[in-house]
């Protein structure tokens, strides 16, 4: 569903995204993990379609996404990390807004406006304006307008940020009852746990290339951590030796 | 893991931190400098065409001074009197601009700026808090003046032989003229965030402001100021004289600061006058802090409130809008439906439309009062007024589009991840701005010449030119607004009112002036031939008709095309 061929972003002399080359499958939900600045987000905004590869390639649903932007993109459900929306539309506008930018409409759309709404506790809220709506309430806000127009793909920067515990709770089921019904998604976190938890497979970035990626599994397997968690892995593989510095750093 | 808890530190006495109130400013400096020294693509350029720019202003404004006063000072008895009525009539103005920006900036910089949840968190004093934010608003609402300020003082000092004193006399002046009204003006918010949510205090001040500013605009033009320039008009030069003497408004700061400046070029400097300024400061600075110190935490909690405000769920004008929009399909539909609600709900967006309708109301009430009838007034002149009334429309066209179409891309920027990840065409977006912004721009343009043309009743031949002219130079005008606002965007400027300030929207306002004088140009001949045809009974040369008015036409189409094509590029290459 989503493919990725020699990856590349440089800003100037600085490569944020070193040629990486992914494959993620129908109906599968996909894990991308690494620490902050590791090219995380720019992968996932540039199969968002929002920023230009500097090389390489992104296939979505088949569809070349540098060839055929608007053909990929159809098929596609962003949901950023920062919940920058319009102030002055209301949720059920908004949701209305990005349903018509895929051009849909009708009886369909208010009826998922409605449910979608109402799953993550924001009827009350639906004719009031954004501006009014708290951090959290933007992030259910934005999730939702990824589901209303029901894309294959979902891109996911993020998710968990700003969520009360019952809304993360309901995010993570709907994600995989999504995926269940043979649609895509990928998401980035820093919550090892969700990834572990909820992913099918998982990919580590550091420093703008994938250091491994597959199941949980796959990745105790080829590292030989044994029956170690995911903290373990993420750690050795990019390079974490926070621990052995904190009392150098609390007794400075 | 050591037991890290072990190492808490004992608990001590402290002293308790204060950072200066120049520490609290650091931010804003650091970033004036880094914005300042940063290295960018036609920097240097840009800092140049602004800095001629700026003298070319400054040389304009201290010309038109320097000879009006020169004659003032030519002029036995009177012409002293004049000069000080001119200097209280403009510090009036400044006074007043002042407190109506301070009331806004304040709102901004004390109650909803980004810093201020950390400023608010930290161990700061209730005073330095307040003298630290008092000065960033002092910075933001009058810097303009201050600008305006130098070529009217200069023009003044050398008219009046004001020496090496008077710069001196100039700054103790202005500066507590200026501090009054920015601390009334803050004090006039810390009230109103206490009575409102400040969401809703913006929204309140932003009509209040425009209202104000619109009324003063207004009532000045219909009291007919320049009837003042007409001796002849009163009984006796001895009641002249007596009105021109007698002090506008004894107790406003204006007048104690027009009566230090003109008594230190003319006679004895009245040191009451500078007692009173510094006084008046030193007293409104008391109280504003007192205010502050008692009303501020209280106004800053309310202020974090969001302000409710429940739309009704498809109102007939939604059900209305969304009939007439249905043949554009869905996606243009809700582009165009997101525009217009966006528009209309911001209040600081819409309400400039009330200062616009009293401009425009002023300029057709100018229109009205031209002098164009009588001896010496020919049908050619008649004719000719309505074709340079172009010009000046399409000048006000262009500062609307500026204000209003301009911005229109550069307010997408925080949204703009969602429209570029959706398969939206960036022709359809930048579209939709465009028919938004243009058809309520030609209604204007078209009501404009055509009332004008009514006033002046001119000639069927100059309804049709002056009609079609300003269709075509409308249509372009809004395009080059979209093209220069993409090509220049301010993704972060959150106040749209700003972007038109910027080095793209000044680039815009002289592209415009350059379009506008090319179609005069280009239509001047043709519009000529046929007014000496008219006037002495000839016949127009048909060709020099086509060929000028072709040319106009054509610069106004590649004009429209060629900045929303570069726009379009740009747009699609923008990565955000």
């Amino acid at each position: 569903m989503i493919e990725l061929r020699q990856l590349t972003k440089r800003y100037g002399t600085f490569t944020a995204v070193d040629r990486i080359d992914l494959t993620v499958g129908s109906g599968e939900l996909f894990g991308f993990l690494g620490p902050n600045g590791a090219g995380k987000t720019t992968t996932l905004r540039m199969i968002a379609g929002i920023l230009r590869p500097t090389s390489g390639s992104i296939r979505i649903a088949g569809v070349d996404l540098l060839q055929d932007p608007v053909a990929a993109k159809a098929k596609l459900g962003f949901i950023p990390d920062r919940p920058f929306i319009y102030e002055k539309l209301t949720g059920a506008e908004f949701l209305r807004f990005v349903a018509g930018l895929y051009d849909q409409a009708g009886p369909e759309v208010e009826h998922r406006t409605r449910e979608l709404l109402s799953l993550f506790d924001l009827e009350e809220w639906r004719d009031e304006l954004v501006e009014s709506y708290s951090h959290g309430m933007r992030q259910k806000l934005i999730i939702s307008s990824a589901f209303v127009h029901r894309p294959a793909v979902i891109v996911v920067d993020e998710p968990m940020v700003g969520l009360d515990p019952k809304a993360a709770r309901i995010l993570k089921d709907l994600f995989r009852e999504y995926t269940r019904r043979g649609h895509t998604i990928i998401f980035s976190t820093h919550t090892l746990e969700v990834a572990e938890s909820l992913c099918d497979r998982v990919a580590i970035i550091a420093q703008g290339t994938i250091r491994a990626a597959g199941t949980m599994a796959e990745l105790r397997r080829d590292l030989a951590e044994g029956e170690e968690g995911l903290e373990r892995i993420f750690l050795r593989l990019t390079g974490e030796n926070a621990a052995r510095n904190l009392v150098d750093v609390l007794d400075a | 893991m050591p037991d890290l808890m072990a190492r808490a530190p004992e608990p001590m006495q402290e002293r308790l931190p204060d950072p200066p109130l120049l520490h609290l400013l650091l931010p804003k400096w650091l970033t004036a400098r880094a914005r300042a020294t940063a290295q960018s693509r036609g920097k240097g350029a840009r800092v140049a065409i602004l800095a001629v720019t700026g003298l070319l202003f400054w040389a304009f404004i201290f010309g038109v001074l320097a000879r009006l006063l020169t004659y003032f000072r030519g002029v036995q008895e009177i012409g002293e009197l004049m000069a000080g009525k001119l200097l209280g009539l403009v510090l009036l103005g400044f006074t007043s601009l002042l407190l109506l920006s301070s009331v806004i900036t304040a709102l901004s910089s004390f109650f909803l700026a980004r810093d201020l949840d950390t400023l608010v968190a930290a161990p700061v004093d209730w005073l330095r808090l307040y003298g630290a934010k008092l000065l960033e608003t002092f910075v933001a609402s009058s810097w303009m003046v201050l600008l305006v300020s130098v070529p009217l003082f200069m023009a003044y000092g050398l008219v009046y032989d004001g020496g090496f004193r008077f710069p001196l006399i100039v700054v103790a002046t202005m500066l507590p003229l200026i501090t009054i009204p920015v601390t009334v003006g803050t004090a006039v918010t810390l009230i109103l965030v206490n009575v409102f949510p400040a969401r809703r205090t913006r929204d309140i001040l932003s009509v209040i402001a425009v209202l104000a500013a619109g009324g003063l605009v207004l009532l000045f033009r219909l009291l007919r100021p320049e009837q003042l320039a007409r001796p002849e008009g009163f009984r006796d030069l001895v009641e002249f004289i007596s009105l021109l003497r007698t002090p506008t408004s004894p107790f406003l700061p204006s007048e104690w600061a027009q009566q230090m400046v003109m008594g230190a070029l003319t006679d004895e400097v009245p040191w009451l006058s500078l007692y009173l300024l510094w006084s008046t400061m030193g007293g409104v600075l008391v109280l504003g802090a007192l205010l502050h110190r008692r009303g501020y935490l209280a106004g800053f909690s309310r202020a974090q409130e969001s302000a409710h405000r429940q739309v009704a769920e498809r109102g007939s004008l939604t059900r209305l809008l969304h009939r007439v929009l249905a043949p554009l399909g869905v996606l243009r539909r809700e582009l165009l439906l997101k525009e217009i609600r966006v528009f209309f709900r911001d209040t600081t967006q819409w309400s400039q439309l009330i200062l616009l309708g009293v401009l425009v109301v002023v300029y057709v009430y100018n229109i009205k009062f031209l002098p164009l009838t009588g001896p010496g007034i020919t049908f050619f002149l008649v004719n000719i007024v309505p074709f340079l009334n172009l010009a000046l429309a399409g000048f006000v066209l262009a500062s609307i589009a500026a204000r209003f179409i301009f911005p229109a891309v550069s307010l997408e920027g925080r949204t703009l991840w969602l429209l570029r990840s959706s398969p939206m065409r960036v022709r359809d977006l930048l579209w939709a701005k465009y028919w938004v912004g243009t058809v309520p721009l030609l209604v204007l343009a078209l009501g404009i010449v055509g009332v004008t043309n009514h006033l002046l009743q001119v000639s069927s031949f100059m309804v049709i030119v002056s009609l079609g002219t300003i269709t075509l130079l409308t249509v372009a005008l809004a395009a080059m607004a979209i093209g220069f606002g993409t090509l220049f965007p301010q993704f972060e400027t959150e106040n749209a009112a700003q972007i038109p300030t910027s080095f793209g929207g000044l680039l815009y306002m002289m592209a415009s002036i350059g379009v506008i004088a090319g179609v005069i140009i280009l239509e001047a001949r043709p519009v000529y031939s046929y007014l000496s045809a008219q006037a002495f009974g000839t016949t127009a040369d048909p060709t020099e008709m086509v060929l000028g008015f072709g040319a106009a036409a054509v610069l106004c189409l590649v004009v429209t095309f060629v900045p929303i094509r570069i726009a379009l590029t740009r747009l699609e290459a923008v990565e955000r």
